[in-house]
């Protein structure tokens, strides 16, 4: 049995892999889950300088899922590549660093960087983040300037590039084309999705930020929408994503097109979440007589009614 | 830390809203230190996701035992889990209070309601013994008053409407006995973030160490989310720290209270 899929140059062991925000540096969950079990592990967002972050409260629960606005909170490349980067390094698994700007430039820049530091198995940008004014969101949502951003990391780094695309759109398909016609090797969808909740007996929103994230198991069916829709679009990889909590969820992904998958939510209330999906991805494999876990990807049955 | 399923041998109603939820749990007992917490999974909460943190309250063994409060979906839910039952925890978490040394300061204690929980241990493994201040809202919040005193504390109760103890704020007596002597003498405070903020200002004021365990809203419980931040000044500057790993117990001198707003 093969589970081994390509990103890219990169070769993941398997297509489980764990989303950016959700897993922080890696070295926090070190002690309660083998990280070399995993296809490859995405740290919390970075960009070029310290970030402080958004005032609290920065998370709400809402139903099957939670919102969250951290404002990107992070400690610029300098601080992640002196406090994580040696633990990273060290590890079998791949680090998917995922970065962000404001500008091209300062995009490029992270890139250059993390090109230079040697050893990194890709670069994911997020041209998606809902929570700060400047987030790289207005990137994800013009389908020109996510060229422009994607084209200068291609040329800055010649790392494995993933584009985080923004759910925040009425069609996906051009950013997709977008992304792929700028030279990135995969696709990211989805992060979360722009929303909001309200505490009625005080009538203020539960974030202080106001709006935030949604993401959990409650964003699911809208996240294998998102990757259907891209997949049909573009020949590059995706990485799907969106409220996965079990391998049934992960081969959801798979079936509409997702050559990998992220676990991000769930980390939070179940550690485990990423190795559980492996597992059931085996057993899942075993029982339906399938070698290759490639065969899966993009294999939902379609049939149209004459 | 250690993530392990572990099973309910009691949950039992202390008074009014709080229960009392003890915990056969070999591999993580023994290494729980005063101030730690537990995140646990609440089976049964359906849509409500998100483990819930409790401070460790009791130890003996090969158990433990948490103090909570029923204020929403969660702790009712898990005030409906019985002996049998098995839970999921990741325990022990964060960052404890400061033993006290043979021979260093007399620790003064304040609690607000269930704050009591937190505490605990540290009374118990504290080698002076000194004053517990509890305070609550009814003479129903004020929580294992004779477990302390069993301990040889001295415990001063006060509630906000006079119904047990002194009537007042917890923060009332507190403020008699430092004035009464500062010197050799260190707070440590767990309840509500209105009473942590008056007994840092306390703190300050007559010039006492005080260690203070911050409830913040949680999320991952390990670190990773960054959702239970507070800030904390570094110098003239200040940072957002994670309550769950810096904390929960941070140096009162260190909170940025003016930021926090
Ligand atoms: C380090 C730490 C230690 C704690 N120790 C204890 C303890 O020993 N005993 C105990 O009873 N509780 C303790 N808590 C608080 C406990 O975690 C919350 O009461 C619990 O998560 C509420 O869950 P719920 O589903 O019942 O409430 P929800 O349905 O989620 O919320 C109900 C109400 O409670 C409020 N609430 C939720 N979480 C908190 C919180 N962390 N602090 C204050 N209000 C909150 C909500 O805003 C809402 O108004 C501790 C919290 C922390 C961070
Ligand atoms: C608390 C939190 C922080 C996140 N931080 C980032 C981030 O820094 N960069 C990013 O690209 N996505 C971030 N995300 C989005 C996730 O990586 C993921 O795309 C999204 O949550 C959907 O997956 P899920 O429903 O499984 O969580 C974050 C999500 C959460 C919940
Ligand atoms: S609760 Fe996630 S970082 Fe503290």
């Amino acid at each position: 049995m093969n589970l081994s899929v390509q990103i890219g140059r990169l070769t993941l062991r398997n297509p489980v892999t764990v989303a950016s925000g959700t897993f922080g540096y890696g070295v926090e969950y070190a002690r309660l889950l083998d990280l070399n079990r995993l296809g490859a592990l995405a740290v919390k967002g970075i960009r070029l300088d310290p970030v402080r972050g958004n005032p609290t409260p920065r998370t709400a629960e809402v139903a099957s899922g939670m919102l969250n606005a951290i404002g990107l909170q992070g400690p610029g490349v300098d601080g992640f590549i002196e406090r994580y980067w040696p633990f990273l390094a060290g590890l079998e698994v791949p680090t998917i660093i995922n970065i962000w700007g404001t500008t091209v430039e300062e995009y490029a820049e992270v890139a250059r960087r993390f090109d230079a530091l040697g050893g990194v198995g890709a670069l994911e940008l997020n041209v998606s983040c809902p929570n700060i004014k400047e987030g790289g969101a207005q990137f994800g949502t013009d389908p020109r300037l996510l060229h422009q951003v994607v084209a200068a990391c291609r040329k800055a780094t010649s790392l494995p590039l993933i584009t985080k695309l923004s759910p925040n759109v009425v069609n996906i398909a051009p950013y997709a084309k977008a992304a792929e016609e700028a030279g990135c090797d995969a696709l990211s969808i989805t992060n979360s999705f722009p929303a909001m909740a309200i505490d009625i007996e005080t009538r203020r929103p539960r974030l202080a930020n106001g709006t935030g994230g949604l993401s959990g198991p409650c964003i699911k069916p809208i996240a294998i929408k998102l990757v259907w829709d891209a997949a049909k679009a573009v020949r590059i990889p995706i990485i799907g994503m969106g409220g996965i909590q079990s391998a049934a969820d992960a081969i959801e992904f798979m079936m509409a097109g997702a050559t990998a998958v992220a676990v991000g939510t769930a980390n939070f209330y179940e550690p485990q979440t990423a190795l559980q999906v492996i597992d059931g991805l085996g057993d899942f494999m075993r029982r339906h007589g399938i070698e290759e876990v490639r065969e899966i990807v993009g294999s939902v049955r379609i049939e149209k009614r004459s | 830390m250690i993530q392990n399923t572990v099973r309910i041998l009691r949950n039992d109603r202390e008074a009014d809203l709080y229960y009392r939820l003890t915990l056969r749990a070999p591999r993580v007992a023994p290494l729980i230190q005063p101030g730690q917490f537990a995140h646990l999974r609440i089976g049964f909460l359906g849509e409500a996701l998100l483990r819930r943190p409790f401070s460790v309250f009791q130890v003996a063994d090969e158990t433990f035992s948490i103090l909570y409060k029923t204020v929403g979906k969660g702790t009712e839910a898990l005030a409906r889990m019985r002996p049998g039952d098995d839970l999921s925890v990741i325990a022990p978490l964060g960052h404890g209070f400061t033993v006290p040394q043979p021979g260093g300061e007399t620790p003064l204690l304040v609690a607000g309601s269930y704050g009591m929980a937190a505490l605990y241990l540290l009374a118990q493994r504290s080698p002076q013994k000194g004053v517990v201040f509890v305070g609550g809202r009814r003479s129903a919040d004020i929580l294992c008053v004779e477990e302390f005193r069993a301990l040889g504390w001295d415990v001063r109760v006060t509630t906000e409407d006079g119904s047990r103890g002194e009537h007042g704020l917890v923060t009332r007596p507190l403020i008699d006995e430092v004035r009464r002597q500062a010197g050799g003498r260190k707070l440590f405070a767990c309840g509500p973030t209105p009473m942590l903020e008056a007994v840092g200002r306390i703190a300050s004021e007559f010039g006492v160490p005080a260690e203070l365990s911050m409830d913040e809203p949680m999320c991952c419980g390990v670190g990773v989310c960054l959702a239970c931040v507070i800030p904390i000044r570094k110098g003239d500057r200040w940072e957002y720290q994670r309550t769950c790993t810096e904390g929960p117990v941070f140096d009162a001198r260190t909170i940025a209270w003016d930021v926090r707003g």
